[in-house]
């Protein structure tokens, strides 16, 4: 940033963006009102390279409370229960700082979720980073698992799992993403509009410091170069302790009804939530930054306006109830000041030391913000990356592939992240971390719900639309092996930089993919994020969407599927279509073969439906069910083997079948003559649990004990 | 039989404790540390969390807490006092139980399942439990690694007062089968009168069939068979 560019460029503001401001004030911005805009016309704030497109997803069924565009989307769990999701991005403070970056992007979130009225009862982190073989890319994944332990723990929310892709893309540009799940009661759903002439807006929760000034504008929608270690202070700092003590305060607001409307601070901090709070009821605010708790006392204006501190919440009350809210502020030891007053005039006007210091429409923060239609092209590297000129080889030694695949550490055994997260709090775990989708019961009912975070960029980069669908029928089926339906999606898409024809070409495929798919599954999407400028020295990193699949049943099943109940003896199943050699994206060519090249296989929307059918039907009887993803047949069958400590003998059959991952297919472990009949989904037994090898007959074998050894150094070898 | 079940700022498994123990007939009731009264209750029970973030040092401005007066009175008059995880930690700093805990030895959280084996019943943390017993409870905690001075941990050992140890499935307790680097693998201690004891892993995780294990029940049991009504503190 050089001193001589106008203060808007330095803002991260573009001229013509400048120019509008202009237009709807009728004058020049102010200092502070140029902040305000700055922040709120940025891309992470105002979605305006994709918001024309995010129109796209299906929104509506009949269980959806809170649709997209509020903090957090809710649907319907019968009998009173709402359940609360959503997902967001800490990619670039993380980048920077990788604790502070990864806990804040966990106090985000979950104060995304408890602003509805929920208890935020779980968090899911999926991650991104470049080859553990790079010392800096250890160092960042350590810290960013550090930083979600640390938050999350403290906090007092578990962390029920997640997932890890590796990829030099993210070498400079790792991707955290963070998904939180809220439980609340029909009556404490909250919305964050300031209705009601004479209200008062009470900032609860930390001061306000200069941390964090610019994370949204500077960090989060803007490419990185050589300096960015410069932008260290825009990342800010959470304090665990402060946010738990504001959970517990505001879920006691909202039993008691003191508030008429809540809204976290997140970025863009006091400007974004006054102006969306006001603008939401369709009113005005007048706001006194002399009242705002302050960490530092010669703040300017926009600083106090602009500031992310974390662990702060603004209230909306009315003025009757303002004693009792302060009360309870202190009862919790939190700081409470009453800042502003609603009014009708539909203006926000901000003062300090007495003085006017920013007067807008509240609403042109958010509805005026721009709206891009970027061009888009397909790329060219499409045509190159289809070609895959080397032929399979004939034949593969099994056991070796096998072991040389499990000590991949996006293969291996994540239990080294997940024993640093407190993933059992609340007594709701019924199936963890470390499985293809975790379940939690709802205490007091018979309902559960599952959830998956899934992932799989390299297939979206060889063809995001094929790739995006496969995604959400993945995550479908992730649930559906615990006994549950899809019920609603959160989408975080993580994409490059959106000037370039060829990412915006990704993005608007992506949606399509994904849009399509959810379609034919009939599951909402209730929220979501885009991440765009994820780009380092003009690399973009591979079109990255990541789904969140809340799945739901009632009741759940009694003792739900699990990878650890398969016993000698049983049968081995595979069940779904007829495999198509699908090695496009695979582990197999990606680890062993050393490429990156194919076209994906389409999805088959019939084929997924009647396949996620099936898993939820069965889990309710079967002991074992395991969706076959990554490494295909072989290493879902190695990962039974391991958690059950049994082996397993495979009839003979084409290696090929072993790994290639054809999509739409699952593993079904059962007693003898214990699969019941299936309809027109397909299902071939391929082998009997039983001995001490996975002995793939003809193609070799190993024992259970060697894989295991192998899958749990994966990643914890990796860290000593 | 009613159950304080007492809340700093910061702790977590206060819901968690109160749900379980109910679930075995007992009363728990939560109490804001604020308070200093605990008259009426036949037991209390200090739950695990971040009591004040753990700030400064784990249990260390908990013990400043206006409750822990109120704690350290049923303490002296035999009322069960139980320590879960951070309420151990508080234990420790606030002197009404021996030593105090540093880090994990590899400097990581932990949580997942861990085996004990009870080593006495002398206790209201273990006196339904049998001697030599595996447990199988979860570990949820960066700091459980126990320390103590040569002369505490003397007497601790000598005095039948380590309820619990880490060991294997097999009850093997030794250094491959200590997750955490805790002295003489300690996972359980009380005090001489077997009123006061804590244990680091959680007995309310591990109390109901389809949360995977019910070995917990028999840590709870114990202390809701210690309460006797009418405890009279000074």
């Amino acid at each position: 940033m050089s001193g001589s560019e106008p203060a808007h460029r330095q803002l991260g503001m573009t001229d013509d963006e400048y120019d509008s401001v202009v237009e709807i004030l009728g004058r020049e911005p102010r200092p502070a009102e140029l902040a305000m805009y700055s922040v709120m016309w940025s891309e992470h704030c105002s979605y305006k390279s994709s918001r024309a497109w995010l129109g796209r997803f299906p929104t509506e069924a009949p269980w959806v409370v809170v649709g997209p565009g509020e903090n957090a989307g809710v649907v319907d769990l019968g009998d009173g229960w709402l359940a609360a999701l959503r997902i967001e991005s800490h990619n670039h403070p993380s980048f920077v700082e990788p604790y502070q970056g990864a806990a804040t992007g966990v106090g985000g979130i979950l104060r995304d979720v408890f602003t509805m009225g929920a208890r935020p009862v779980a968090v899911w982190d999926p991650l991104r980073f470049g080859p553990l073989s790079v010392a800096r890319n250890r160092y960042l994944l350590s810290g960013v698992v550090s930083g979600i332990a640390g938050y999350g723990n403290a906090v007092g929310v578990p962390t029920l799992g997640g997932e890890l892709e590796f990829a030099d893309c993210y070498s400079a540009n790792p991707l955290v993403n963070v998904m939180a799940l809220g439980l609340l009661k029909r009556e404490q759903l909250v919305l964050r509009a300031a209705s009601g002439d004479g209200n008062v807006a009470v900032l609860l929760g930390s001061s306000t410091g200069r941390d964090g000034i610019g994370g949204a504008s500077i960090l989060a929608s803007a490419s990185f170069d050589e300096e960015s270690g410069a932008k260290r202070p825009s990342v800010q700092v959470g304090d665990p302790f402060e946010e738990k003590k504001l959970i517990e305060a505001c879920l006691e607001l909202y039993q008691r009804g003191l508030v008429v409307g809540i809204q976290d601070l997140g970025a863009a901090g006091i400007s974004c939530a006054t102006s969306e709070s006001a603008a939401g009821g369709g009113m005005g605010m007048d706001v006194d930054l002399d009242a705002v708790h302050l960490r530092e006392l010669d703040m300017t204006p926009g600083e106090i306006l602009m500031s992310e501190s974390q662990e702060r919440m603004l209230a909306i009350v009315k003025p009757g109830d303002l004693d009792d809210v302060l009360a309870l502020a202190e009862k919790w030891e939190i700081a409470a000041s009453a800042i502003g007053h609603v009014n009708p005039s539909k203006q926000l006007r901000v003062f300090h030391h007495g003085e006017l210091v920013a007067e807008v429409p509240a609403a042109s923060l958010s509805d005026d913000a721009p709206l891009y239609r970027r061009p888009a092209a397909r790329p060219s590297y499409l045509d190159r990356v289809w070609q895959v000129d080397e032929p399979l080889p004939a034949g593969v030694d099994m056991g070796d592939t096998l072991l040389h695949l499990l000590a991949d550490p996006a293969l291996g055994d994540p239990s080294w992240i997940y024993e640093q997260y407190d993933h059992q709090l609340f007594l709701n775990t019924v199936v963890g971390p470390g499985n293809d989708g975790s379940l939690m019961r709802i205490k007091g009912t018979r309902k559960g719900l599952a959830v998956s975070t899934d992932g799989n960029a390299l297939l979206c980069y060889l063809d995001p639309r094929r790739g995006s669908a496969r995604l959400v029928y993945e995550a479908a089926l992730n649930v559906a092996v615990t006994g549950a339906r899809p019920y609603a999606v959160v989408d975080n898409l993580n994409f490059g930089n959106p000037e370039k024809p060829d990412v915006m070409w990704q993005f608007l495929e992506t949606v399509e993919g994904m849009a399509e798919a959810c379609e034919v599954l009939g599951v909402p999407v209730i929220g979501g994020n885009v991440s765009f400028y994820n780009e380092t020295d003009g690399e973009d990193i591979y079109p990255s969407p990541v789904v969140g699949m809340l799945g739901f049943c009632d009741p759940m099943p009694e003792s739900p599927p699990r990878l650890d109940r398969a016993e000698a003896g049983m049968e081995v199943w595979l069940i779904g279509p007829e495999d198509h050699d699908d090695f496009a994206a695979s582990a197999y060519t990606r680890v062993i073969l050393g490429h990156r090249r194919g076209r994906p296989l389409a999805p088959d929307p019939a084929m997924a439906v009647a396949v996620i059918d099936a898993a939820a039907t069965l889990a309710s009887t079967v002991p074992v069910l395991h969706d076959v993803s990554s490494g295909g047949v072989a290493v879902a069958l190695a990962e039974i083997c391991i958690e059950s400590d049994v082996g397993v003998e495979l009839a003979n059959g084409d290696w090929r079948c072993l790994l290639s991952e054809s999509p739409h297919r699952f593993l079904a472990v059962v007693p003898p003559g214990g699969l019941p009949d299936l309809g027109d989904v397909p299902a071939r037994r391929i082998g009997t649990m039983g001995g001490d090898f996975i002995d793939f007959d003809r193609h070799g074998d190993v024992t259970v004990a060697r894989a295991a050894t192998a899958w749990r150094n994966a990643l914890r070898g990796q860290f000593g | 039989m009613r159950v304080a079940v007492v809340m700093f700022p910061g702790t977590n498994c206060e819901h968690d404790v109160a749900y379980a123990l109910a679930e075995l007939g007992a009363e728990p009731e939560l109490v804001w540390h604020r308070e200093t009264d605990l008259d009426g209750f036949d037991g209390v029970v200090l739950p695990g969390g971040f009591a004040h973030g753990d700030y400064l040092r784990t249990g260390a401005i908990a013990r400043f807490s206006p409750v822990m007066g109120a704690v350290e009175r049923h303490a002296a008059a035999g009322t069960p006092v139980l320590g879960i995880c951070n309420g151990f930690q508080i234990l420790c700093e606030a002197g009404l139980l021996p030593g105090a805990m540093v880090a994990n030895r590899d400097l990581r959280f932990i949580c997942r399942p861990v085996h004990l084996r009870v080593e006495s019943t002398d206790s209201m943390l273990t006196r339904a439990a049998r001697v030599g017993q595996v447990l199988r409870l979860p570990l949820n905690s960066y700091e459980g690694n126990y320390i103590a001075p040569a002369a505490d941990l003397v007497r601790l050992e000598s005095q039948g007062r380590v309820m619990l140890r880490y060991c294997d499935a097999a009850g093997v307790a030794d250094e491959a089968t200590n997750p955490n680097g805790s002295t003489n693998s300690i996972a359980g201690i009380a005090n001489e009168q077997g009123n006061v004891a804590a244990l680091m892993p959680h007995p309310e995780r591990a109390a109901e069939e389809v949360l995977g294990s019910v070995d917990g029940r028999v840590i709870l049991e114990s202390f809701v068979a210690s309460m006797v009504r009418e405890p009279a503190p000074a």
